[in-house]
């Protein structure tokens, strides 16, 4: 018998060799992936994973693992099995022309047309 | 062993990378080396794969365990805001064995084994957890040391090249430095308190003292073995650079406290810049972490009832349509 100096411990009266039979798969259930949103206004953001039995479950461990401290406003979850993802292999379809300036506020540089056309017309 | 990379010094070096395809391995390699991470889908050799799951397994264990002395005195607590705030605390460590368990589950261990591993005693976890904690003091001597030594191991292992490993300890850590600010405020009270609760401080300390500084394990052996998980970012510092870190930062706070740390050969030495102590108790620690220790058999036994109890209430939950997916991240 366990003698614990944990007195909740004590009263359970557990037996030192109290093997139990092997988790089997699924015991722990399937996962849900977690969107956290802090503020209204800001992006849900993914946080991880909690396991669960449903949706409503998942969002109540989301909750307690995510949204203990903090600001929290709102929670998504997501079957780890409904989430459509690309392949980290397939890096190379982000990858189109090294040069995309084009695509940048930064690639427009008017400034530099304007003073040189202010100087030349200064009568 | 809270989270470190074990070497076994058996283990020959190239056996690491026997049969591993060699172009990959080079891409592998190179993008560690730019300071990228690994993500849980990319390729990765096998070796590396079985220390990280090894690794984070045995982390997340440890976080499970260790609530367990410290559960003990949530309802003996003095007072309702120390008991609120080791409550948030255990809660804290409960949530990051979930975290770990998640990470090391990308990798293809599932959660169902890594418990029956747990409470089979195939796994192991920190030995420190294997000491039970006799009253308050006790408590509050784990909270400031033992997290301090957790942080050190947490931090260099954040900088590491696993992905979810690494998001899992950034989150630990930012609630690691609540756990340390706490256990500080409860032994600063203790030591600054009356001199029954300096003796009550003092004499955990004294307890805790070779179980801390058995906490970042043995020596090193430097290997080529070693090396591989050095360049791998598996093992990102050695034990015994852990344990010169934790003594740097914690001996001269103990000391501000006027309490005494009962190793007489501790002192800084001047010439190296490293601290001098006496060599802590290696038989000590591998008899208890082999099960010798006062409160292996209680941990497990606890663990197993846990387990026990709440089993016909998932049984009730399952539906028969679920399939598990590995988590994505
Ligand atoms: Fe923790
Ligand atoms: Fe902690």
């Amino acid at each position: 018998m366990i003698n614990s100096l944990d007195p909740r411990i004590k009263r359970e009266q557990i037996n030192e060799d109290n093997t139990i039979a092997p988790l089997t798969e699924m015991d722990q259930f399937e996962t849900y992936e977690v969107f956290h949103q802090k503020k209204r206004g800001d992006q849900h953001v993914h946080v991880g994973i909690v396991h669960a039995p449903n949706a409503e479950m998942a969002l109540l461990f989301g909750k307690e693992q995510f949204g203990r401290r903090g600001l929290s406003v709102n929670i998504w979850v997501v079957k780890t099995s409904n989430v459509f993802a690309s392949d980290y292999d397939d890096a190379d379809i982000f990858e189109t022309v090294p040069e995309k300036q084009y695509r940048e506020a930064g690639g427009y540089k008017v400034m530099d047309k304007i003073n040189k056309y202010k100087k030349e017309n200064k009568a | 062993m809270y989270g470190n990379a074990y070497i076994d010094p058996n283990e020959k070096a190239n056996a690491m990378i026997a049969g591993e395809d060699p172009i990959k391995l080079a891409e592998f390699e190179a993008r560690i080396a730019r300071g990228e991470k690994i993500e849980p889908k990319d390729w990765m050799p096998k070796e590396y794969r079985k220390q990280l799951i090894r690794m984070i397994e045995q982390h997340g264990h440890s976080e499970i365990i260790g609530a367990l002395p410290e559960g003990t005195w949530i309802t003996r607590a003095p007072g309702f805001k120390r008991k609120l705030a080791l409550m948030a605390k255990v809660q804290d460590e409960v949530g990051h064995a979930q975290l770990l368990y998640s990470a090391a589950e990308t990798l293809g261990k599932s959660r169902e084994d890594m418990i029956n591993d747990l409470i089979t005693g195939k796994s192991k976890y920190s030995n420190v957890f294997n000491y039970p904690a006799y009253t308050w003091a006790d408590a509050c001597i784990i909270a400031w040391l033992i997290d301090a030594g957790a942080i050190i191991n947490q931090v260099a292992n954040a900088k590491g090249s696993y992905g979810p490993y690494c998001r899992a300890l950034d989150r630990i850590c930012t609630e690691e430095s609540f756990h340390l600010k706490y256990g500080h405020d409860n032994v600063v009270t203790l030591a600054t308190g009356t001199p029954t609760q300096r003796k009550m401080v003092q004499e955990a300390l004294t307890r805790w003292w070779p179980p801390i500084m058995h906490f970042f394990g043995p020596s090193d052996k430097i290997s080529s073995h070693t090396e591989i998980l050095m360049r791998w970012k598996v093992k990102m510092a050695s034990n015994d650079d852990m344990r010169q870190q934790f003594l740097n930062m914690y001996v001269p706070k103990i000391w501000d406290l006027g309490l005494v740390i009962p190793d007489a050969n501790l002192k800084k030495n001047e010439e190296t810049g490293k601290w001098d102590y006496t060599e802590p108790d290696w038989d000590e620690f591998k008899r208890v972490i082999n099960g010798g220790g006062p409160c292996n058999a209680e941990r497990l036994a606890v663990r197993r009832m846990a387990e026990e109890k709440g089993r016909w209430v998932r049984a009730a939950l399952l539906r028969k349509d679920e399939k598990y997916v590995t988590p994505l991240a």
